[in-house]
């Protein structure tokens, strides 16, 4: 099966920034594909490079088999959602939905109605004859999103499309992403900087930093066995063991990373592995409290439930966890 | 922790008249409004549109044809005057020559301002600016003096005309009728040159600003959704300039429309409404004519800004 998007040892340097360098990457038809890194990792630069805003330096890249380097935006069959959304301040939410139809020559009753159906789809039906600037945030994320799906696109784009909502209409928007998403068909390309959201959304996620990919991977796998300090940091915030501490286990490796929810604090069973430390801090974040514990010098996070008891600050405590929670690294 | 305690959480009045004026102002802003926009409302008001109103009221006045003494009642009279043929023939010419010159301004001016706010950076700004302004600080009769050297028979234009061998064509445009002429500076064309140069800054201005607000995404947005450039231009970059192209085009416009100098140094004899408000209000002496004169740029540009709002000019502000 073709790949809906394929960059092979893609480079983008704006003079001696290297925004992107040699990435090779695959997107599966029907994918919901989830780029994530911090600012300024190149993630939002390979978007632009699929979109067709950029032109790669080095390197090919296919749209569904078809080479992509050198064709402009407008002959690409890929749709973007911007991250402000760029609505087209002058114009109705209909005629901003149906703008893509109406460049393309559709007559102007089926533009109409396809324009309402995919109002209708996001939710929003009724709201065509308003402005952009009527529309609140979480409306306008709607209306870009439908302004890119009536064109009906092999890929679709989304450049942190809900970077700019609050916490509640982000977890309703990830939900709707998703299922829609499914329904569709159509394979997504999602940029974000946020790793809960990559996590809960995507099918595979590619971890970018300094222009480079990290990781990639299903987020089971980026989550759990995390390939390099930076990813492990990155997502999810791991604890990662020092070489030193790895042989006060009897683990001969150079890293390993540990999840701060794999640890519990109290007396370790047989077959668990166990650290002594000193709590240092502790707060209170809703569902579990984090607890920072200093081991011999390394600083070792741990969150525990709730309802479990929290040591002072300054007790001397007892790490325990399964060796199968410790994740080896070749690099540190 | 106790040094803080015990400093005081409310500050004493600052010493001095300055520090009651700050407190009171504070307390009743409208007095602050009030002393900062009293003396312009002043000035704008009674001194600006009062003389302007007054100037327009001398329109509905006559003159007495024996005694070229002004006749203080309400009459109809002058404008009727205005519209005899004479009269007539310099509006249209004035109107025809400030809508020509305005479109061309118009078409000069968008690129330069597009590349101006879209791609010059740092450096490149300055030189803009610069290069845009330059012309504004050197005297304007300077200019079109220089104008009417660089146009003339014997000038730098004609010069290189003929060393490229193209004299043909300059005399086969100075042969057209009306445009034409015996050499550019006594031609109409010569007129129209000197006016787009000496408007142009009032036109690029206000495009650059208009284009400098237009978000760059929004053209990647048309692009994205199938845009060509040309469509993204027509349905996006055009209708958000708009009205940056309609503040410049009223500079351009209104100020050929009122200009009196450059028609006169440069061109054909015939009249501008510049030159004929100057010249009944000066030699002539017949200030009723030269007041429904200034009338008319005031009518047309009401029209003009009524046409463009209609039309949806003002709907990106």
């Amino acid at each position: 099966m073709t790949a809906a998007v394929l960059f092979e040892n893609v480079s983008r340097h704006f003079g001696p920034v290297k925004a992107v360098d040699a990435v090779d990457l695959e997107v599966a038809a029907g994918e919901f594909f989830a780029m994530l890194g911090p600012s300024g990792s190149g993630k939002t630069t390979c978007l632009r490079l699929m979109a067709g805003f950029e032109q790669p330096t080095h390197g090919h890249i296919e749209i569904f088999g078809e080479t992509a380097e050198g064709v402009p935006p407008y002959r690409r069959s890929v749709n973007t959602v911007f991250q402000d959304y760029a609505l087209f301040p002058h114009l109705s939410i209909l005629d901003n939905v149906a703008y893509g139809l109406m460049v393309k020559g559709v007559g102007k009753e089926e533009r109409r109605k396809a324009a309402e159906d995919a109002l209708a789809m996001v939710k929003l039906p009724g709201y065509g004859t308003r402005k952009p600037g009527q529309l609140s945030g979480g409306q306008r994320q709607r209306v870009a999103l439908a302004r890119a799906l009536v064109n009906k696109p092999k890929v679709l784009l989304l450049d942190e499309p809900l970077g700019a909502l609050d916490l509640k209409l982000r977890e309703q928007m990830q939900e709707e992403l998703k299922s829609l998403q499914k329904s569709l068909g159509i394979t997504f390309v999602f940029v974000t900087h946020d790793q809960g959201e990559a996590l809960s959304m995507a099918d595979r996620i590619a971890v970018f930093n300094d222009g480079r990919i990290q990781q990639l991977g299903t987020p089971e796998d980026i989550y759990k066995r995390p390939q390099t300090r930076f990813v492990a940091d990155f997502v999810g915030s791991s604890n990662v063991l020092s070489s030193a501490t790895c042989a006060k286990l009897g683990i001969p490796s150079a890293a390993a990373s540990l999840r701060p929810e794999a640890i519990t604090i109290g007396t370790s069973w047989a077959e668990q592995l166990s650290l002594p430390g000193k709590v240092t801090a502790r707060s209170f974040l809703g569902a579990v409290n984090r607890v920072s514990v200093d081991c011999n010098g390394e600083k070792i996070i741990v969150t525990s439930p709730a309802a479990m008891p929290v040591p002072d600050i300054g007790a001397d405590v007892q790490l325990a966890f399964s060796r199968n929670d410790l994740h080896l690294m070749e690099e540190a | 922790m106790s040094a803080l305690a015990t400093e005081a959480t409310i500050l004493p009045n600052r010493p001095g008249l300055t520090g009651r004026i700050s407190d009171f102002l504070w307390k009743h802003p409208y007095v602050l409004l009030a002393v900062l926009l009293g003396p312009p409302v002043l000035w704008l008001g009674i001194i600006y549109l009062g003389s302007l109103f007054a100037l327009l009221l001398q329109s509905f006045f006559s003159i007495d044809d024996f005694s070229g003494l002004i006749n203080y009642e309400f009459t109809l009279a002058t404008y009727k005057q205005l519209l005899s043929d004479a009269n007539f023939d310099i509006i249209v010419r004035t109107v025809l020559m400030a809508a020509t010159v305005t479109l061309f301004s118009a078409l000069i001016a968008f690129p330069i301002a597009y590349y101006a706010a879209r791609y010059a950076k740092g450096k490149w700004k300055a030189v803009f600016y610069l290069g845009v302004m330059l012309p504004l600080w050197s005297s304007y009769l300077v200019k079109i003096y220089a104008w009417k050297l660089i146009l003339a028979k014997e000038g730098i234009l004609t010069w290189a005309f003929t060393k490229l061998n193209l004299l043909w064509l300059l005399d086969g445009w100075l042969a057209l009728p009306i445009i034409g002429g015996n050499s550019l500076s006594v031609s109409y064309t010569g007129t129209f040159l000197v006016f787009v140069y000496v408007w142009m800054p009032f036109m690029i201005l206000p495009i650059q600003a208009a284009l400098e607000r237009v978000p760059g995404n929004l053209i990647e947005a048309s692009s994205d959704l199938g845009g060509t450039p040309q469509q993204t231009f027509r349905h996006v970059l055009f209708p958000l300039a708009l009205p940056g192209i309609v503040a410049g085009s009223i500079f351009t416009f209104s100020l050929t429309l009122g200009d009196y100098i450059i028609p006169q140094i440069v061109g054909s004899s015939r009249l501008f409404i510049g030159q004929a408000v100057y010249a009944q209000q000066g030699t002539a002496g017949n200030i009723p004519l030269a007041a429904a004169f200034t009338v008319v740029p005031i009518v047309i540009m009401g029209l003009y800004l009524w046409m463009a709002k209609r039309m949806g000019a003002f709907d990106a502000l």
